[in-house]
């Protein structure tokens, strides 16, 4: 325990205490804190346990690279794995939990994995566990499994809510460093849309972790200003907490912006925890800044290390000291700049190692001037102490950088901070597809070719000095601006900062130390999350995977929650050593989004519960949910199953629903119907290219059920169309295809015969559909008053009739999909309940019946009537269904010329057939097979299956529609239904059940 | 080829690790093979493999214009199944799903192999009757399948949401205990190494830029490491079948896709088994390392980008939530996209084109991971015999000719 | 996440469009006097180009209208826009 708290200094606001736990136990920060800088000012040092290795972890770094510092977050239906400490901001209240650890992170039995190190080399489980299978289906799958994971998946459903926003701006600028604030207030400036964004809570990027003068004044001093007068333009919007994610096509970019998640979890409430948003801008500007590299040597992992930026951030911007005697190991000037702030707020600093054997830049030169000794050309060679850095040992470093030389000794201290240079943050340039080459001046990658309307400045394109970046942004937003349309191109006048000579540094990808890599008790990582060391890169390159895409899935490196921010270039500089290889030919992994991780419930926003997908009601619902309907979802819509009165079940309900429909009358709501209206000349024309059967003979006045196939001649929808005048048509299709045959009919008119003058409009929403259905159908629509004569004989079967029923506007259709005379009473939708509730007090007397769905398929299967999706599914030709009368022979349509291919006239394609079960009780299961040859067991041949199957209320029995090969050929055989529950047998009958002669229809 | 096992690794674990061997040797291309395989995916290497174990033809080369695996093979949700609806699939995959369950051993390389069930969630009582349909057939066929309630649907997976009271409530599932994932990388290194073994030749960063014909015959391909002779050439190349059969003049009714995945952040184990719904559109599994890894439907438009648009990812985020509501707070870690190619009937194309000595195995669309040893097996004899095995002649192209489509939409389990 | 410019309605996002693949397909005149082979030819064979691409999309959630884009399957980037009957432009 080292690290502490600063009498003084640092951005927290020390008025504010705010309490948090970590494992149970109380501690106090400031507001202002992170979680990480909390934990820094506490003293803790173990934060968490790797995930392979259980080797004991600290905080490495300060922000979106942090490898090391997970935590479960929160508790109860709050908690949330896997957050990084440094990206937590402190509430008060706050609870987090150290994971991967049991039974404590004090005492882990995991770390007998380190002591078993040299048997969990990268991809050791290809190599073992291989026999016996049932050793690893039930031991040794189940134990890896127990090891991995990090945290805890939360296990009670998600108290917060989220939304999404569209943006569209001229400028986005990602990042709000002084590059990027440079940028935006250039292109606010020029008069355009801004958006600027920036993950912290707010703008300066690195000018907060450190000291830095502009202008001669407090370099946060100006930024305040800048952002002031940035935030009082209308057209720029500023957003903090916000990350960009992922860099999509056409400057497409998603951010999300937490707007919760530094609150309390019951401050929480009733605002969006975090929210996405889809900017589409016309210029991006990334300024996305820089990551530092960690240097890779012996046991580089001890809690103590850390990254030297971090370290001085800690103590400048929080106050918080991460150790009281430091060491510093660089190969470069930056961290002489970490090593002056640390010293400054009080630490001691024992040396600055360099890896270099000189350094006479600004920083160096400030360090010295502090006394800070300096030890050029030198190198880390351990690190002493497990769970805390006690001290490290130094050894020379020859001029190759591969060998250690002189006498080695020994500098106790806390914490060693570390630096190997810089990579700039190219994540969201390289999912923009532009390209990078490798920069050797600062030994990382930068950006090189954008591929799109996009610009990169400051650290995240390598130019790290903090004039470059204000000119450079200033340049880029002015330039951005005016390639959307705004201001001249010139840049305003940027504050001035300080220049200062750098010296190069000494690319290092893995220092020498006493033995080499893999020998000894010593690690050297390279991804500290997923413990993937200096040696697996070699063995992974020994075992011949020279891709660095191999050598990631190989040894996971890259492949943890930080997604390789501080790993990967140093694995593929490692793998590109061992293979002999350029770095610049190793080339990077895809960097793939998001950035950081991003929760499930931001992605799916506001679409959740009810709100996942539309729910569609019809205008006589209210009345259906007050009768105690059953619903059923079909397609989107609610539709009444059946009506159950009180102590009835599905099976009486509908039996009595069925019955009341065959021998009395029965009212259905029809309103989910699709239902087209076609106007136009070449109305009946286009209808005779659409439907199997013809429509140009159609009378005015009168109904026509048609069958629609795909051009592959399977059947797509069916309906019945009426002719309502000269050039005025009325479609409608199932249900669920009501879009789908819309879409279908304006795809053939716009794109394949734009010649034909139709115009197709949806109306399934303008009109209610209520059925009436029954020998009394007709004496229910008598007392409803039709403004026309409703008696079958003067109203005949396949017409309509216009005019007023019960007094509203109606047209009335004489069409029947249960085989009683039926009557489909359509009014505008906002009648339909009131139309209904008519019908039901003129039926009162005559048993009027309300049924559902379930009836309806009852009735309309006895008559052998199909559902397209139900008897059909995609494979099935109108010939199939013994719908032949409906093919025409003597006009094209779409589908005909498939129904010719071979395959379509074999005749042991399956066919459409009734099914009558042995016993008359026993109704088969849709979705039952059929064989012909019943065997004791599996396999067996099957030659058909169920699609519809009831029990007949009226007929008495059960009975099935089935498709069945070559099964008209067959009728009168029997065929067995094998189940897991005992074997139906059934015999093959002609699919039509009840009133064969078609009596009823006309009542 | 070095055997792996405890004893190996514990013998190298003492040497630390010093004489572990490459898995596969990195040769130059010779001038000419008897078969050249174009494609170094899991498919491919498959093939390659029974070329030599099954049918004793060695001199094959497999030409990547990548790295092994970098396709499909790597890119995919790792979904091993074999409860197709129709007979022909069935046995398709049911061979492959026979194979995978040997497969660690005969390779000598741990797949990782999770066999925990897949469940396919049915929301309508439209898919209750498809999935007792899909159930009853597989059972038929000598399929482990069975059909389960609401009730034991929760029983066997308890994190999902089975209330009444959602938007698609659940109705009940299908079940294939025999069903799981397995490490897909591991897939490609395995063949690759028990290939190399053989004596087949696998040759990476060669891409192949043309297929040179004489006389209506294939004689050789044009490569960025120069001219290949070969008898025979087989196209393996998801993503890439209709480019490499343009080279020879041939359509196909394919037209390439991207599809996305993605994983969390890893957890402890939470979810015990495969779900896949097609009604809310997502699939979902923990891998090993305790990801969920989660696909969706493929993305609407032709493309060989590898990446399709954020808005598909965010209706899958949607839809997982609606089926698991404790992941809301769980995190996308990793998301990609690979290139599928999909044909007009969601079933694969596997056997000869209309060039002598062409063959192509392509177009399984959003399925082909759980197929690899199967496809591999059946192409292998294709090649070797120049006919297709009974388990694929019901997968020839002619088959959009003749109208015998094999539409396996609804088992596809992905909307295409 | 495309932007498409609607030749109706402009610019706007790919979530509002969707695409109805490779596009100047024409329906045989004849389909009668076809050959097993020439009807599958039109029905199922897709030319499925690395490069460019031209396809047919629906302006879905918009003007209902649709249209013709060509397009790079590598880079995604549209190259042109045109109406339905309106000459190709060269890819």
């Amino acid at each position: 325990m080292s690290g502490e708290r600063l009498p003084e200094g640092g951005r927290i606001d020390r008025s504010r205490p705010l309490r948090f736990t970590f494992d149970r136990i109380p501690y106090q920060g400031f507001a202002g804190d992170t979680l990480a800088s909390a934990l820094v000012a506490n003293g803790i040092s173990v934060v968490a346990r790797s995930f392979k290795y259980h080797r004991p972890r600290g905080i490495m770094g300060s922000g979106a690279e942090d490898p090391s510092g997970l935590v479960q977050l929160g508790a109860g239906a709050d908690s949330e794995p896997n957050l990084r400490a440094t990206q937590v901001e402190l509430y008060d209240g706050l609870v987090a939990h150290s994971i991967n650890r049991w039974p404590s992170l004090q005492n882990d039995l995991g770390t007998l994995n380190d002591r078993l190190a040299p048997l969990f080399a990268a991809g050791f489980y290809y190599k073992t566990f291989i026999r016996p299978k049932f050793l690893w289906d039930r031991v040794w799958e189940p134990v890896i499994r127990r090891m991995a994971g990090m945290g805890r998946a939360p296990t009670a459903p998600d108290p917060d809510v989220y939304d999404h926003r569209h943006a569209h701006c001229d400028v986005l600028v990602i990042g709000g460093g002084p590059a990027g604030l440079a940028a935006a207030y250039a292109a606010g400036r020029a008069g355009a849309r801004v958006i600027f964004a920036d993950e912290q809570p707010e703008f300066g990027g690195r000018l907060l972790d450190a000291p830095e003068t502009l202008g001669g004044r407090p370099a946060l001093e100006r930024v305040a200003e800048m952002v002031a007068e940035l935030a009082a333009m209308p057209e720029v919007r500023l957003l903090l907490r916000t990350t960009a994610l992922g860099y999509y096509d056409h400057n497409a970019v998603v951010l999300v912006e937490h707007r919760g998640d530094h609150l309390p979890p019951r401050e929480r409430r009733g605002r969006t925890r975090q929210r996405i948003w889809h900017v589409r801008a016309g210029e991006v500007i990334l300024a996305t800044g820089a990551h530092e590299r960690p240097l890779v040597f012996a046991d580089n992992d001890r809690p103590g290390v850390m990254l030297a930026s971090a370290a001085a951030a800690y103590a400048w911007r929080y106050g918080a000291l991460p150790g009281r005697k430091l060491v510093v190991l660089t190969n470069n000037d930056s961290a002489y700049r970490a090593a002056s702030v640390l010293a400054d707020a009080g630490a001691e600093i024992g040396a600055i190692v360099d890896l270099r054997t000189s350094s006479d830049g600004y920083w160096p030169e400030a360090a010295r001037r502090r006394g800070i000794p300096v030890l050029g050309g030198r190198c880390v060679v351990a690190v002493v102490g497990h769970g805390r850095v006690e001290a490290v040992e130094i050894r020379g470093l020859d001029a190759g950088g591969e060998k250690t030389t002189g006498a080695r000794y020994r500098i106790e201290c806390d914490c060693l901070a570390i630096s190997g240079g810089f990579n700039p943050a190219v994540h969201l340039f390289c999912q923009s597809q532009g390209r990078l080459r490798f920069d050797e001046g600062i030994a990382a990658f930068v950006p090189e070719k954008a591929a799109q309307r996009q610009r990169s400045v400051g650290s995240a394109a390598g130019r790290f000095g903090l004039a470059d970046a204000l000119s450079d942004g200033a340049a880029a937003g002015a330039a951005a601006a005016k390639s959307a349309g705004f201001g001249s191109g010139s840049p305003p006048a940027m504050p001035a900062a300080e220049r200062r000579a750098e010296a190069p540094l000494r690319a290092a990808w893995l220092l020498p130390g006493e033995r080499p890599v893999g020998e000894g008790k010593a690690k050297h990582f390279v991804d500290f999350q997923n413990d993937v060391t200096a040696a697996d890169i070699a063995l992974a390159a020994r075992e011949g995977f020279r891709s660095i895409e191999h050598v990631k899935r190989y040894t996971t490196t890259g492949m943890g929650t930080d997604q390789g921010k501080t790993s990967n270039v140093n694995a593929l500089a490692l793998l590109s050593r061992a293979v002999g290889r350029a770095i610049a030919e190793t080339g990077t992994t895809t960097f793939r989004p998001p950035y950081v991780p991003v929760a499930f419930g931001a992605l799916a926003g506001a679409q959740r519960d009810g709100l996942v997908d539309p729910v569609r009601v019809t205008p006589i619902n209210s009345w259906h949910v007050a009768n105690g309907a059953v619903f059923e979802d079909v397609g989107q819509w609610k539709r009444a199953r059946h009506y159950p009165k009180p102590a009835e079940d599905m099976e009486r309900a509908v039996r009595r629903e069925c019955l009341a429909v065959r021998d009395a009358v029965g009212i259905f709501d029809a309103s989910t119907l699709g239902k087209i209206e076609l106007r136009g000349p070449d109305a009946a024309e286009f209808l005779d290219r659409i439907y199997t059967n013809g429509f140009k003979g159609l009378g005015v006045g009168r109904c026509r059920y048609g069958l629609m196939c795909r051009e592959d001649g399977m059947v797509f929808d069916d309906g019945v169309t009426t002719r309502l005048g000269e050039s005025h048509y009325y479609m409608t299709t199932t249900t669920g295809g009501a879009a789908r045959v819309l879409d279908w009919l304006e795809e053939w008119l716009q794109c394949e015969w734009p010649a034909l003058k139709v115009y197709c409009t949806s109306v399934t929403e303008d009109w209610a559909n209520v059925t009436l259905t029954g020998p009394k159908a007709a004496q229910v629509l008598e007392a409803l008053k039709p403004s026309f004569p409703a008696d079958p004989s003067s109203f005949p079967f396949m017409s309509v009739r216009t005019g007023r029923v019960s007094d509203f506007p109606a047209r009335v259709f004489r069409v029947s999909y249960t085989g009683e005379l039926s009557y489909e009473v359509n009014v505008p939708a906002r009648e339909g309940r009131a139309l209904w509730e008519a019908a039901m007090q003129a039926g009162r007397g005559l048993g009027i019946t309300p049924y559902g769905t379930e009836a309806m398929h009852v009735l309309r299967a006895e008559k052998g009537f199909i559902v397209v999706g139900q008897e059909t599914d995609g494979s099935t030709t109108p010939l199939d269904l013994g719908l032949d009368g409906l093919v025409s022979k003597r006009k094209d349509f779409l589908g005909r010329r498939s129904l010719r291919r071979s395959a379509m006239l074999d005749p042991q394609r399956k066919q459409l057939v009734g099914l009558l079960p042995k016993d008359p009780e026993a109704v088969l299961p849709e979705g039952a097979q059929l064989v012909r040859e019943l065997k004791p067991k599996p396999p067996m041949a099957m030659v058909g299956h169920v699609t519809s199957s009831y029990f007949g209320a009226r007929i008495g029995r059960s009975f099935a529609l089935a498709l069945v090969k070559g099964g008209r050929a067959r009728i009168g055989e029997t065929l067995h239904a094998p189940l897991p529950s005992g074997t139906i047998e059934a015999q093959i009958v002609s699919p039509n059940f009840y009133d064969g002669e078609g009596k009823r229809r006309d009542g | 080829m070095k055997r792996y096992s405890i004893f190996a690794l514990l013998r190298n674990a003492i040497s630390r690790h010093q004489d572990w061997t490459p898995l596969w040797r990195d040769p130059d291309p010779k001038p000419r093979y008897r078969v050249v395989i174009v494609g170094g995916g899991g498919h491919g290497l498959a093939t390659a493999y029974y070329l030599a174990k099954e049918h004793g033809i060695t001199d094959v080369a497999v030409l990547e214009k990548g790295w092994l695996g970098g396709g499909n093979t790597g890119r995919n949700t790792t979904v091993i199944r074999s409860n197709y609806l129709w007979d022909e699939s069935a046995a398709l995959y049911e061979h492959s799903l026979k194979l995978w369950e040997g497969l660690s051993a005969d390779l000598n390389y741990n797949l990782m192999l999770s066999q925990r069930g897949v469940l396919s969630l049915a929301h309508t009582l439209h898919e209750v009757r498809e999935g007792v349909r899909r159930a009853n057939a597989n059972r038929l066929n000598g399929i482990d399948a069975e059909w389960l309630t609401p009730e034991k649907v929760k029983a066997f997976c308890p994190v999902l949401n089975t209330s009444p009271e959602v938007r698609y409530p659940i109705l009940g599932a299908t079940l294939q205990r025999r069903g799981g994932v397995a490490r897909h990388d591991a897939v490609a290194w395995g063949f690759a190494r028990a290939a190399d073994a053989r004596g087949i030749d696998i040759i990476q960063n060669c891409e192949v830029t043309g297929i040179r014909r004489e006389g209506g015959r294939v004689v050789g391909v044009e490569t960025s490491r120069g001219y290949i002779g070969a008898d025979k050439v087989a196209i393996v190349a998801a993503g890439h079948s209709s480019v490499l059969a343009a080279m020879a003049g041939v359509r196909l009714p394919i037209e390439s896709h991207p599809l996305q995945a993605l994983v969390s952040e890893p957890v402890k184990p939470v979810l015990n088994c495969v779900v896949m719904s097609s009604t809310v559109h997502v699939y979902v599994s923990q891998s090993d390392k305790g990801e969920l890894v989660l696909g969706a439907g493929i993305d609407g438009f032709n493309s060989y980008a590898q990446r399709g648009s954020f808005h598909v990812i965010e209706g899958q985020m949607a839809a997982l939530v609606e089926l698991f509501p404790i992941f809301s707070r769980m995190r996308m870690m990793r998301s990609w996209g690979g290139i599928v190619d999909v044909c007009p009937d969601a079933s694969p194309i596997i056997g000869k084109l209309p060039v002598e000595g062409l063959y192509l195995n392509g177009g399984w669309g959003t399925g082909g991971f759980k197929a690899t040893p199967g496809s591999g097996w059946v192409f292998a004899y294709t090649i070797a015999k120049d006919e297709p095995h009974p388990l694929n002649a019901p997968f020839q192209l002619d088959r959009f000719t003749t109208g015998a489509l094999i539409d396996e939409h609804g088992a596809a389990g992905v909307a295409h | 996440m495309l932007l498409i410019r609607c030749p109706w309605c402009g610019p706007r996002d790919e979530m509002e469009f969707r695409c109805g693949g490779e596009a100047h397909i024409l329906r045989p005149a004849d389909p009668e006097a076809l050959a097993d082979a020439e009807w599958a030819d039109y029905l199922f064979m897709r030319k499925n180009p690395k490069g460019a691409h031209r396809e047919r999309w629906l302006h879905a959630l918009g003007c209902r209208r649709w249209f013709n884009v060509l397009r790079s399957t590598v880079s995604h980037e549209i190259l042109a826009v045109y109406r339905m009957g309106e000459r190709e432009p060269e890819a």
